[in-house]
C-alpha cells in the first residue's frame, strides 16, 4: 500500500490538473491544433483528385487534359502545404510536451526530497524513481504518438465523413453502418488488451526480480549450491513472461485484421449500392470511386485505436502517479523565509514532554524531557527498539513529535528554517551512503565550496591521514556505485568526514562507527573528542566505549529515559546501564 | 557505439537476424508464408477494385447495364481477397510476436544460466545494473527487429508482385511507381540513419536520468541531513533538460520525415492521374487500370515503411546482441572435477601458499594454514586485511590465483559440481534473503523436514522470533528480507547454513548485528551441538575469539601470526592493539580521571 496520498480524480480532471502544473504545454496549443486541422485536410486530397479526374476530366469525348493538369497541380500544391503544416505541428508538439514534462519531472523529484523520511521509507525506492522516470515517459509517449494519432485519426474520420456526405449521403450512411459495430466493440477490445498488458507488466516485474535475485544473491546461491533451484525459478518466470506476451499478440492479431474485413464489406457494399444509385443517376463514377479511396481513411484510425486507447490509459495512470507524489503534502514542512535563522555558535537542545508514534503504530517515545546544554557531549544508549534512533530523528527534525516540542536555543524546531537547521545540526547516519564519484566529491557533499586542501585537513584532523595515504588514488579514488568499492567501515569514515567538513554546531552520530575495526574506532573517537570541543555532540552508541567518554549518558528503555548521568555514576548504581555495561565488558574481554 | 545504419552495422544486423531465423526456422517460415499471403493479397485487392470499376461500375453507370454475374463475382472477389489478406495479417502478426518472444526467452535463459555458471570474480567485475540489463533490455533490443521482419518480407513480396502487375497492366504508369517507391525507400533509409543516433542518445539519457533519481533517492537521508535538496534537484534538472533537448531533436527529425513519407506516395498518385489521363486519351489503358494503379499506390504507401522499421532497429539490435554475446562467451567459468568429499565427521582444511588479487590490487599473499577436524579457528585482522576474500576461497566462491585450498586432502578444484557446498557452508557478512518464505530461505530447495528447519533455527537462536511471525515458517520475508531486522536476517542466514549440517562452517562476521548476549548463546550452542563441525569464525569481539581453539591473525593479506589468544596477546603487537583497543582506551581514561582527581 502506497503512503503517497493521490487525490481521487476522474481521467479528465487528472489531465486538466496535470496540464495546469505545466503551463509550457498550453502555450501556443491553439496554433498547434490549427496546424493539425490543416494537416489532416491533406488526407482527402487523393480521393478528391481521383473524383475530379474521372468526373470532370474524363468525358465521353475524351480526357480534358488541361483541366486535369490544373487540378493535379493544385492538389500537389495542397500536398506540399499540408505536409509543411504537419511538420510545424510536430515540432511545436514535441517542444511543448517535452518542456512541460521536464518541468513535471523536476517538480516530482524535488517533492520526493521534500517528503519526510517517514513517507520516503514507506515507499520502495524503485517505485519513487519510476514516478519521475517511467511514468513521465509514458505521458511523453502518449503525447507524441498516441495523442497525436488521436487528433489526426479523428480529423481524418471527420473530413472523410464530411466529404462522403457531400458525395452521397446514402453511401456515407452505409459506410458508417459497416464500421459502427467495430466502433462499439472498441472499448471491449481495449479492455482485453489492457488486461493482457497489465499481465505482461506484472510478469515482467516478476521476471526482473527473479533475475535480480540471481544476480544480487549470486554469492549465497553459490555458497549453498542452489544453482539448479535458481535456474528453475528463473525458467518459470521467463516462461510466464513469454506466455503473457504471446497472449497480447493473440489479441492484437485477432482484432487488427477485423478492420480489413469490415473495410472490404464496406467496399463491396458501396459497389453494390453505388451501382444501384448510379443507374438512377444519383451518383457519378468519380464519386463512387472516390468513396472507395475514402474508405481506406477509415482503416488505419480503427486499426490503431485499441493500442492508442491503451496508451491513453497508461498515460493517465502515469499522470495519476506523478500527481500522487505532488499531491502528498510534506509532513515535515520548511517554514521558509518566515522561519527563524539560528545564529552560529554553541547550541543547546531541549526536549519538552516529547512523545512519538509511527503512523498506525504504538507509541515508541513517551514524555521525554531532557536538556542538552551547549558544548556538552552526550551519549545515548539502550537496547534495539528502545527509542534511541527516534530520539535522533526528532532532534534533527527528520520527523516532528506527536506531542510536546523540541527546541534549539529556545526556538521550537518547527519554526527554524531548514537552510539554517541543516547547517547547524548535522547527523551522521549508520549507513554511510556514498554517491558514485570520487572520495573528494563525496566529502565535499558536506560543504560544496571546500577545496581539496580543506578536505585533506579535515581528514587529518579526524586522524584519517594514514587511511587516505593507503588509498590507490588519494582524493580521486573512486568509491563505486553506492560506495560499494569501499568496505562498510570505510564508507562510515567518509560519511563522518563529510559531516565534519560541514562544520555544524551540533554533531549527531547515529552508530556512525559501528562497522570499523576496534582500533580505528578508538582512534576516531579520540580525534572526535578533539574536533568536537566547543560544539555540542550527541552520539548514539552501539559500543559502550563512547558512553564512557561522554559528559552525560542518556539511557533509553522502552521509549523513556530511565537513567541519566555521567558514566562513572551510572555504572555504580544498579539498573539498565550497569547491566548493559557488564555485558559489554564481558563480550570485550571474556 | 554502433548507433548509425552503416553498411557494417547492416551486415552484422542481418547476421543477427540470421541467428534468429536459424533458431526458429519453422515459426519464421510460417510467418513468411502468411506475410507473402498478405503481400500478394494487398496487390490483389487493388486489382479486384480495378476489375470491379471496369466490369461493374462503369458499365452500370455509363451504359446503365448491370450483369448479375459480374456484380456477384466482383463482390465475392473483393470479400474473398480481403478475407485472405486478413488471414495473412493475423498469421503474420501472431507469428512475428511468437518468434520475437521466443528468442527473447532463449536469450534470457542462456544469459541467466551463464550468470549461475560464471565465477563470482566475474560478477564482482560487472555492476549489478549492467547484468540486469543484459538479461532484460538487451535481450529485448536484440530481437526487436523480429517484430516487423515478417512484414518487411511480406512487403518485398508485395513490391515484386506490384511491379509485375504494373508492368503487365501499363509499363508507363509502372515507371512512375519505379520512381516513387525507390524514392520512399531511400528517404526511409536516410530517415533511419538520422534518427537512430538521436534515439540512442535519448535512450541513454533516459537511463542516466533514472540513475540519478535512483542514487539520489537511495541517498535521501544524506541529502536531507546535509540540506542538499536544491543541489540535488539542480543535478537532476540538468540531466532532465538534456533529455528534453534530445527528445526534441528526435521530434524534429520525426516531424520532418513522417509528413514527407506520407506526401511522397500522394504525389505519386497525382502523377499517375496526370500521366494516366494522357494514356487514356491515347487509348493505351482503360479507366479501370487507372483506378487500380492509383489505389495500389495508396495501399503500398504505409507497409513499405516496415523496411525502414527493421533497418531502424538494427543498430540497437546489434548492440544488444553483442552485449548478450559478451556474457555468453565470457570465459573463466568454473571447471569442476569428479572427486567427492565423502565422510560424515568434521572436515580438515588446508590452505597452501595461497595468493589472490583484485585486478592489480593484491589482497592475499602466500597464505598457508592447516585446520584439524573439529577445531574452531578465529580469523582476526583489521578492516581490509583480506579475511573475507580468504573465507571465500574455502567454499570456492573464488579460486585462488596461486596455491590451493584442500578439504580432506582434496583440492577444491577437483571436486564435482555441487560437491563443495554439500560439505562447506559460509555465512557471509552481508546477508541476502530471497523474496520467499522463511522456510524457503532456510532450505533453498533442500528436501528437509520442518523438524530439521526448526532445529537449525533453534541453533541460530531464531526459533523464538520465527514462531512469533504471523505465519511462522510460511511468513514471506519480502524483497531482500526487508520485513525482518538486520539481526533477524543474520540469524535466518545462519540457520540456512546449519540446516545443511556442514562439516566445515565458516562465519564471516556473521553475527555482527546480533546482540552480544544472543551471539554468545549461538556460539556456545554451536560448540555443544551434536552436529560437530570444523568452524572458521571471522570476528572482532573478544568473547567470540575466546571460544576459538586457535587464532590466526591476518595483516595486509599475510598471516602475521597464529597461536592461542594468550600467545598472540603476548607476542603480536598488531593483534594486541586490535583486540584490546577498548580496554586501553578505558584504562587511559581512568588514568586521566585519576590525574584530574589528584590535581583537583
Amino acid at each position: 500500500m502506497s503512503s503517497l496520498q493521490g487525490v481521487e480524480r476522474s481521467a479528465l480532471a487528472t489531465v486538466r490538473h496535470g496540464l495546469s502544473l505545466t503551463p509550457e504545454f498550453r502555450k501556443g496549443l491553439a496554433g498547434t491544433l490549427l496546424l493539425a486541422v490543416v494537416a489532416t485536410l491533406g488526407k482527402v486530397i487523393v480521393p478528391i483528385a481521383v473524383q475530379q479526374t474521372i468526373d470532370t476530366g474524363l468525358q465521353e469525348s475524351g480526357p480534358d487534359l488541361a483541366y486535369i493538369r490544373t487540378a493535379v497541380l493544385l492538389c500537389a500544391a495542397a500536398v506540399v502545404i499540408t505536409a509543411l503544416c504537419a511538420y510545424l505541428m510536430n515540432v511545436r508538439l514535441y517542444k511543448a510536451s517535452e518542456s512541460s514534462l521536464a518541468t513535471l519531472r523536476v517538480r516530482g523529484f524535488r517533492h520526493v526530497h521534500d517528503l519526510s523520511v517517514l513517507t520516503q521509507n514507506a515507499e520502495r525506492r524503485g517505485a519513487l524513481v519510476s514516478r519521475v522516470t517511467g511514468d513521465v515517459d509514458q505521458i511523453s509517449v502518449f503525447m507524441q504518438s498516441g495523442g497525436l494519432m488521436i487528433i489526426i485519426a479523428l480529423g481524418q474520420l471527420l473530413v472523410a465523413t464530411v466529404l462522403m456526405f457531400v458525395y452521397s449521403w446514402q453511401l456515407a450512411l452505409l459506410v458508417w453502418l459497416c464500421f459502427l459495430p467495430l466502433l462499439v466493440a472498441l472499448p471491449r477490445f481495449q479492455r482485453w488488451l489492457s488486461g493482457a498488458y497489465t499481465l505482461v507488466r506484472e510478469r515482467t516485474g516478476d521476471m526482473l526480480s527473479a533475475v535480480s535475485e540471481a544476480v544480487v544473491g549470486a554469492a549465497v546461491i553459490r555458497a549453498h549450491g542452489s544453482e539448479a533451484r535458481t535456474a528453475q525459478r528463473l525458467d518459470v518466470a521467463i516462461e510466464a513472461n513469454k506466455a503473457a506476451q504471446a497472449r497480447t499478440q493473440k489479441i492484437v492479431a485477432t482484432v487488427f485484421p477485423l478492420t480489413e474485413i469490415v473495410a472490404a464489406v464496406a467496399v463491396a457494399g458501396v459497389v453494390l449500392l453505388g451501382v444501384k444509385l448510379g443507374i438512377g443517376g444519383d451518383i457519378t463514377v468519380g464519386r463512387l470511386i472516390a468513396f472507395l479511396f475514402l474508405i481506406t481513411l477509415f482503416v488505419s484510425p480503427l486499426q490503431i485505436a485499441t493500442e492508442v486507447l491503451n496508451e491513453a490509459q497508461n498515460a493517465i495512470a502515469g499522470w495519476r502517479r506523478i500527481l500522487g507524489v505532488l499531491d502528498t503534502p510534506p509532513d515535515v514542512v520548511d517554514p521558509g523565509p518566515e522561519g527563524v535563522e539560528l545564529p552560529r555558535g554553541p547550541i543547546s537542545v531541549s526536549f519538552e514532554d516529547v512523545g512519538f508514534a509511527y503512523p498506525g503504530g504504538v507509541p515508541v517515545l513517551h514524555e521525554v524531557s531532557v536538556r542538552i546544554p551547549p558544548r556538552s557531549r552526550v551519549a545515548v544508549v539502550g537496547e534495539t527498539g528502545s527509542g534511541k534512533t527516534t530520539f535522533a530523528k526528532l532532534l534533527t527534525r527528520l520527523m516532528d513529535p506527536a506531542s510536546g516540542r523540541v527546541t534549539v536555543d529556545g526556538e521550537d524546531l518547527r519554526t527554524v528554517r531548514f537552510s539554517s537547521l541543516r547547517e547547524r545540526i548535522v547527523m551522521v547516519p549508520q549507513d554511510g551512503f556514498l554517491f558514485d564519484g570520487t572520495l573528494a566529491e563525496n566529502i565535499r557533499f558536506g560543504r560544496p565550496s571546500a577545496t581539496d586542501e580543506e578536505i585533506r585537513l579535515a581528514l587529518t584532523e579526524l586522524g584519517l591521514a594514514d587511511w587516505l595515504e593507503g588509498l590507490p588514488d588519494d582524493l580521486s579514488t573512486r568509491v563505486g556505485q553506492r560506495g560499494e568499492s569501499m568496505s562498510a567501515g570505510e564508507r562510515q569514515l567518509v560519511a563522518l568526514a563529510r559531516a565534519y567538513l560541514a562544520d555544524p554546531d551540533l554533531l549527531l552520530l547515529d552508530e556512525a562507527t559501528s562497522a570499523v575495526d576496534p582500533a580505528t574506532e578508538v582512534r576516531l573517537a579520540r580525534a572526535l573528542e578533539g574536533v568536537t570541543r566547543g560544539r555540542t555532540a550527541v552520539s548514539i552508541a552501539h559500543r559502550l566505549s563512547t558512553a564512557e567518554a561522554a559528559d552525560e549518558v542518556l539511557v533509553f528503555d522502552k521509549g523513556r529515559i530511565v537513567q541519566r548521568g555521567p558514566h562513572a555514576e551510572l555504572v555504580r548504581e544498579p539498573g539498565v546501564y550497569a547491566d548493559m555495561h557488564a555485558s559489554w565488558v564481558s563480550a570485550r574481554s571474556s | 557505439m554502433a548507433s548509425k545504419v552503416t553498411p557494417a552495422v547492416m551486415r552484422r544486423g542481418l547476421q543477427v537476424l540470421g541467428v534468429a531465423i536459424r533458431t526458429e526456422k519453422a515459426v519464421f517460415a510460417a510467418a513468411v508464408v502468411f506475410s507473402a499471403l498478405y503481400g500478394g493479397m494487398t496487390v490483389a485487392s487493388a486489382w479486384a477494385l480495378g476489375w470491379a470499376t471496369e466490369n461493374v461500375v462503369e458499365p452500370a453507370l455509363k451504359q446503365g447495364e448491370i450483369t448479375t454475374g459480374a456484380l456477384t463475382f466482383g463482390t465475392a472477389l473483393i470479400l474473398g481477397v480481403a478475407l485472405l489478406k486478413a488471414m495473412g495479417v493475423a498469421g503474420r502478426r501472431f507469428l512475428a510476436g511468437v518468434m520475437q518472444y521466443r528468442m527473447q526467452a532463449h536469450s534470457r535463459r542462456a544469459v541467466t544460466r551463464q550468470y549461475l555458471k560464471l565465477p563470482l570474480a566475474w560478477h564482482h567485475r560487472h555492476p549489478t545494473g549492467q547484468l540486469l540489463s543484459n538479461a532484460n533490455a538487451d535481450a529485448e533490443a536484440a530481437w526487436a527487429p523480429l517484430a516487423p521482419l515478417p512484414m518487411a518480407v511480406g512487403v518485398i513480396v508485395m513490391l515484386v508482385t506490384a511491379a509485375v502487375a504494373m508492368v503487365i497492366t501499363d509499363p508507363i504508369l509502372a515507371l512512375v511507381g519505379f520512381l516513387i517507391f525507390p524514392a520512399i525507400a531511400v528517404l526511409n533509409l536516410v530517415y533511419q540513419r538520422k534518427l537512430s543516433p538521436l534515439a540512442t542518445r535519448a535512450q541513454q539519457l533516459r537511463a542516466e536520468v533514472s540513475e540519478i533519481a535512483h542514487e539520489s533517492f537511495d541517498g535521501a537521508l544524506v541529502v536531507k541531513t546535509l540540506g542538499r535538496e536544491t543541489e540535488e534537484t539542480d543535478r537532476f534538472r540538468a540531466r532532465a533538460n538534456e533529455l528534453r533537448d534530445a527528445n526534441i531533436a528526435v521530434g524534429r527529425v520525426r516531424g520532418l520525415f513522417d509528413p514527407m513519407l506520407e506526401a511522397l506516395p500522394t504525389l505519386g498518385v497525382l502523377a499517375v492521374l496526370l500521366i494516366g489521363a494522357f494514356r487514356l486519351e491515347s487509348g493505351a489503358i482503360t479507366s479501370g487500370v487507372l483506378v487500380q494503379v492509383a489505389y495500389l499506390f495508396t495501399l503500398l504507401a504505409f507497409p513499405i515503411r516496415a523496411l525502414g522499421w527493421v533497418l531502424g532497429e538494427l543498430p540497437r539490435a546489434v548492440v544488444g546482441y553483442e552485449r548478450i554475446k559478451g556474457v555468453l562467451t565470457a570465459t573463466g567459468s568454473m571447471e569442476y572435477g569428479t572427486a567427492t568429499l565423502s565422510g560424515t565427521s568434521p572436515a580438515r582444511l588446508e590452505v597452501r601458499d595461497l595468493g589472490y588479487s583484485y585486478g592489480d590490487y593484491p589482497v592475499l599473499h602466500d597464505v598457508s594454514l592447516k585446520v584439524e577436524p573439529g577445531r574452531t579457528v578465529a580469523l582476526v585482522g583489521p578492516t581490509g586485511s583480506g579475511k573475507s576474500t580468504l573465507t571465500q576461497t574455502f567454499i570456492r566462491l573464488v579460486d585462488p590465483e596461486a596455491g590451493a585450498v584442500l578439504v580432506d586432502e582434496v583440492d577444491l578444484r577437483e571436486v564435482a559440481h555441487g560437491g563443495v557446498s554439500d560439505v562447506v557452508a559460509l555465512v557471509p557478512q552481508q546477508t541476502f534473503l530471497f523474496d520467499d518464505s522463511v522456510r524457503g530461505n532456510v532450505t533453498l530447495g533442500l528436501p528437509v523436514g520442518d523438524e530439521d528447519v526448526w532445529a537449525a533455527l533453534r541453533l541460530a537462536q531464531a526459533d523464538g522470533f520465527v514462531s512469533g511471525l504471523p505465519s511462522g515458517l510460511d511468513t514471506m520475508v519480502g524483497e531482500r528480507g526487508t520485513t525482518l531486522s538486520g539481526g533477524q536476517r543474520q540469524r535466518v542466514a545462519l540457520a540456512r547454513a546449519l540446516v545443511r549440517r556442514p562439516r566445515l562452517l565458516i562465519l564471516d562476521d556473521a553475527t555482527s548485528s546480533v546482540d552480544p548476549q544472543v551471539e554468545a548463546r549461538i556460539l556456545y550452542g554451536l560448540r555443544d551441538a551434536a552436529q560437530a563441525s570444523t568452524v572458521i569464525v571471522v570476528a572482532y569481539r573478544m568473547a567470540t575469539i575466546a571460544l576459538a581453539d586457535e587464532v590466526v591473525y591476518l595483516q595486509q593479506g599475510r598471516i602475521a601470526d597464529r597461536g592461542s589468544h594468550e600467545e598472540l596477546l603476548a607476542r603480536c603487537e598488531g593483534y594486541r592493539n586490535l583486540v584490546t583497543a577498548y580496554e586501553r582506551q578505558e584504562a587511559e581514561r581512568e588514568a586521566l580521571g585519576a590525574e584530574e582527581e589528584v590535581s583537583a
